[in-house]
C-alpha cells in the first residue's frame, strides 16, 4: 500500500527529526503511563476497602428505627398551640413485624442475590473475673457466610462447625486475646436482658478492623432469640445482598417508599468511607490529569517547533497547490503518529509499574499490594492519550495553515 | 493565422506595502499574456518584479484591481479553490526558496502531482525523471535536495514547477544561478515548452540575452509597465 502525500510528509518529517519525535513521544509515554498507574491505584485500593467493608456490612440493611414520642394533643391548625411532651425514644420493640413475609417478598426482586435474617445482641463476654462488652449477631450461620463470606477470615475453627453445634460462638481475635481463649473453649455470655449462656468457641476470626475484632461475635439465629427471650420469629435485622452494590442507594429508595421500616444502604451507613473514596478519586484524579497536561504541552511544543523550522517547506507547499487543510493534515498526522507511538508506550509502562507494585508485600489480610489490571481503564487510558495528543497538536496545526508563504517568500 | 487566446490578464493591479512605511509598490499594471507565449518581464532591481509574479501566481491576495487566468476571475476567490488552481495550472520557480530539503530530489518533483493525484505513484515516478532528465540532472534523482548545489536545486525547482503540464509556468530569475550552458538548457526547454506544448511561460529576469530570445519583453520601472514590448 502507498502512503498518500500528506502521510508521505508526516512520516519524512518524523523520521529526519527522530530525537525530538521520541522526546514527545516519551512525553506522553509517562503522562499515560502514570494517569493508568494512578487510576488504577484508586480503583484497586476502593475495590479492596469495599470488600473489607462487605465483610461486615451487607448491601442494605432493614430494621426498625427508634421512634421519638409524639405531642400529645398535636397542633392542628395555626390557631392553636402544641401540646408538648417532653420527646424521647418511644420504648417499643425492634423487633420486625412478619419478618418471613418481607424475606420472601425481598428475594423475588430480581436484583437480590441474599437475604438474611439477623438478631443484634449486647452482651458481655466473660471469662474468669475479665470481661469484654460486645455485640453478637444471630444468623444463620450458611446465608451469613454467603454474604459475608465469614471463612475468608477465620483464623481457627470453620464456620460450618456453628451448624452441627447449637451453643457454637465465633468470637473476634481480639475476644479470645483479651479473655486468653483457645478454640473449642467454652465461653460464658451475659446478655443485656441478663441471661447467662455457656458457649463454645468453634471459631475465631480476624478481619480488617481491630474493633470488629475486638466486639463481634456470630451465634446461630435460635441462641440470640433466647439471649433476648423472644420466640423464633423474633427478628430485628433483615441483611440484603444485590447485584451491583453500587446501585444500592436507588434500590434502598426504591424499597424504602414500600416499607414502614427503615432501609439503609452501605453507602449511608458508611459515609465515612465513602467521603474518603471521593476524597482519593479526585485527589489522584487532579494529579495525573495534571501529569497528562505536561505531556501535553510537550507535544505542543515540539509540534509548534517543528513548524517554526518548517515555514520554508510550508510556504512551498502552499506554493504548490497544498490547502490550508492539507497543511492542518501533515501536523495532524505528525501528532498523531507521536502521539499513537507515546501511548503504546505508555500502556507498557502502566502495565509494568502495576505489575511491580501488585509485587509489594503489605501484610494484613490482603497481603499483597491491592492493584491489578483493569482493561477499561488501559482502554479510556489510550482514548484520553489520543485526545489530548490530538489537542496539542491541533492548536499549532491550525495556526501553520494559516501561514501566508508570499510572508516567507519576501524574507 | 489562428486568434491568439488570453491565459492570463489583469485590470488597474495596484498594490501597497505598509511597513516599514506606506509604500505604493505596483501602480495601475494593465496587460494580457496570450496562450503559448514566452514573456520575459525585466527592470531594475526593485521595480516590483517580484511584487508582481506573486499577485500573478495567486499566492498574494492582497491588491487592488483585478486578475483573470484563463477566463476564470482570480480576484476574491477562497484560499483552497486558489490552492487548487495554482497545483494544477500554475508552475512556479521562486527566486531564493526551492525545495524542500529532507526529500529526495525525486520526491520534491513528485510531490505536486500526488497532490494532484491524476496519474498512479508509479507513473508519476517516471514523468518526474523524465523532467529530471530533461533539465539535466536524473543523476541527482535519489539525493537529498539539501545535498545539491544552489544551481541543480534551483534546476530540480524547474522539473517541479513542469510536473503538472499547467497552463502557465511563472520563474522568478530561473536562471539566476546557473553557468551559460544550464542556461541554455533552461531556455530551450522554455522554448519547446512554448511552442511544442502550447504552455505559457512568464519569467522575470535579469538576463539580456536571455530576454531577447523570448517571444515578448514586458518592461517594468517603479511599479508601472513602461513598455509591454520592449524590443532588446
Ligand atoms: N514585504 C515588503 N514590505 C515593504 N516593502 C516591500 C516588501 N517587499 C518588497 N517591497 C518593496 O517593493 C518594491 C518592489 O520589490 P520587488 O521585490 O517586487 O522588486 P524586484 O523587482 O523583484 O527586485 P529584484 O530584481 O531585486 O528581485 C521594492 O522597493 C521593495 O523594497
Ligand atoms: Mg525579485
Amino acid at each position: 500500500m502507498r502512503l498518500n502525500v500528506d502521510s508521505d510528509i508526516a512520516l519524512t518529517h518524523l523520521l529526519t527529526r527522530k530525537k525530538q519525535t521520541m522526546i514527545a513521544a516519551l512525553g506522553v509515554t509517562v503522562g499515560i503511563g502514570i494517569f493508568i498507574f494512578m487510576i488504577s491505584l484508586v480503583v484497586g485500593f476502593n475495590r479492596y476497602s469495599d470488600e473489607a467493608l462487605f465483610k461486615a456490612a451487607p448491601h442494605l440493611r432493614i430494621y426498625k428505627d427508634d421512634m421519638l414520642s409524639q405531642p400529645l394533643i398535636p397542633q392542628s391548625n395555626s390557631g392553636y398551640a402544641t401540646v408538648i411532651v417532653n420527646p424521647k425514644i418511644t420504648n417499643v420493640s425492634n423487633a420486625l413485624i412478619n419478618p418471613e413475609k418481607i424475606m420472601a417478598d425481598l428475594i423475588k426482586q430480581e436484583d437480590v442475590v441474599t437475604v438474611a435474617p439477623q438478631v443484634s445482641v449486647n452482651l458481655f463476654y466473660n471469662n474468669g473475673t475479665s470481661q469484654i462488652n460486645g455485640v453478637a449477631s444471630g444468623v444463620n450461620i450458611l446465608e451469613a457466610n454467603a454474604m459475608f463470606n465469614i471463612q475468608s477470615t477465620m483464623l481457627a475453627g470453620d464456620v460450618r462447625n456453628l451448624v452441627a453445634t447449637p451453643n457454637g460462638i465465633l468470637i473476634g481475635v481480639g475476644i479470645a486475646r483479651k479473655l486468653n481463649i483457645q478454640l473449642h473453649d467454652n465461653i460464658n455470655i451475659t446478655s443485656s436482658v441478663g441471661v447467662v449462656k455457656v458457649m463454645k468457641v468453634e471459631g475465631i476470626f480476624k478481619t480488617s478492623n481491630s474493633n470488629i475484632d475486638l466486639t463481634k461475635s456470630y451465634v446461630n439465629l435460635a441462641v440470640s432469640q433466647q439471649l433476648l427471650h423472644q420466640s423464633s420469629s423474633f427478628v430485628t435485622d433483615i441483611l440484603v445482598n444485590i447485584k451491583d452494590p453500587d446501585k444500592a442507594p436507588e434500590f434502598s429508595k426504591r424499597l424504602q417508599r414500600v416499607t414502614i421500616y427503615k432501609v439503609e444502604d452501605w453507602q449511608a451507613a458508611n459515609e465515612q468511607t465513602m467521603s474518603s473514596k471521593k476524597t482519593r478519586a479526585v485527589m489522584f484524579g487532579a494529579i495525573s490529569l495534571a501529569i497528562l497536561l505536561v505531556a501535553a504541552f510537550g507535544i505542543y511544543n515540539i509540534i509548534n517547533m517543528t513548524i517554526k523550522e518548517k515555514l520554508n517547506d510550508i510556504a512551498i507547499l502552499k506554493a504548490t497547490g497544498f490547502s490550508g487543510k492539507d497543511v492542518i493534515n501533515i501536523f495532524i498526522k505528525e501528532t498523531l503518529i507521536m502521539g499513537f507511538i507515546g501511548t503504546l508506550f505508555g500502556l507498557l509502562l502502566a502495565a509494568g509499574l502495576i505489575k511491580v507494585v501488585s509485587g509489594i508485600y503489605i501484610g494484613g489480610d490482603r497481603e499483597y499490594f491491592p492493584i491489578g489490571f483493569e482493561l477499561s481503564i488501559f482502554i479510556a487510558g489510550a482514548i484520553i492519550g489520543m485526545l489530548v495528543t490530538l489537542g496539542a497538536g491541533y492548536i499549532p496545526a491550525l495556526n501553520a495553515a494559516k501561514i501566508d508563504p508570499i510572508e516567507i517568500f519576501r524574507k | 493565422m489562428m486568434e491568439k487566446q488570453v491565459i492570463l490578464k489583469t485590470n488597474h493591479i495596484a498594490k501597497y506595502f505598509y511597513e516599514p512605511v506606506k509604500f505604493k509598490a505596483l501602480n495601475d499594471v494593465s496587460f494580457e499574456v496570450f496562450e503559448s507565449e514566452f514573456v520575459a518581464m525585466i527592470g531594475k532591481s526593485g521595480c516590483g518584479k517580484s511584487t508582481l509574479l506573486y499577485i500573478l501566481s495567486t499566492m498574494d491576495t492582497a491588491y487592488e484591481g483585478e486578475l483573470f487566468i484563463a477566463g476564470q476571475k482570480i480576484t476574491g476567490q477562497k484560499q483552497d479553490t486558489l490552492a487548487a488552481i495554482r497545483n494544477q495550472n500554475i508552475g512556479f520557480v521562486f527566486q531564493f526558496h526551492y525545495l524542500l530539503p529532507e526529500f529526495s530530489c525525486l520526491k520534491n518533483v513528485m510531490i505536486p502531482a500526488l497532490k494532484l493525484g491524476k496519474y498512479s505513484y508509479e507513473e508519476i515516478e517516471e514523468q518526474s525523471y523524465q523532467k529530471l532528465e530533461l533539465l539535466g540532472i536524473k543523476d541527482q534523482a535519489l539525493k537529498p535536495a539539501s545535498k545539491l548545489s544552489g544551481g541543480q536545486q534551483q534546476r530540480v525547482a524547474i522539473a517541479r514547477a513542469l510536473i503538472n503540464s499547467p497552463k502557465i509556468i511563472m520563474c522568478d530569475e530561473p536562471t539566476g544561478n546557473l553557468d551559460s550552458k544550464n542556461t541554455g538548457i533552461v531556455l530551450e526547454t522554455f522554448q519547446q515548452l512554448s511552442k511544442e506544448f502550447g504552455q505559457t511561460i512568464i519569467t522575470v529576469t535579469h538576463d539580456n540575452d536571455f530576454a531577447a530570445k523570448s517571444d515578448r519583453n514586458i518592461e517594468m520601472e517603479d511599479g508601472e509597465i513602461i513598455d509591454h514590448d520592449k524590443k532588446i
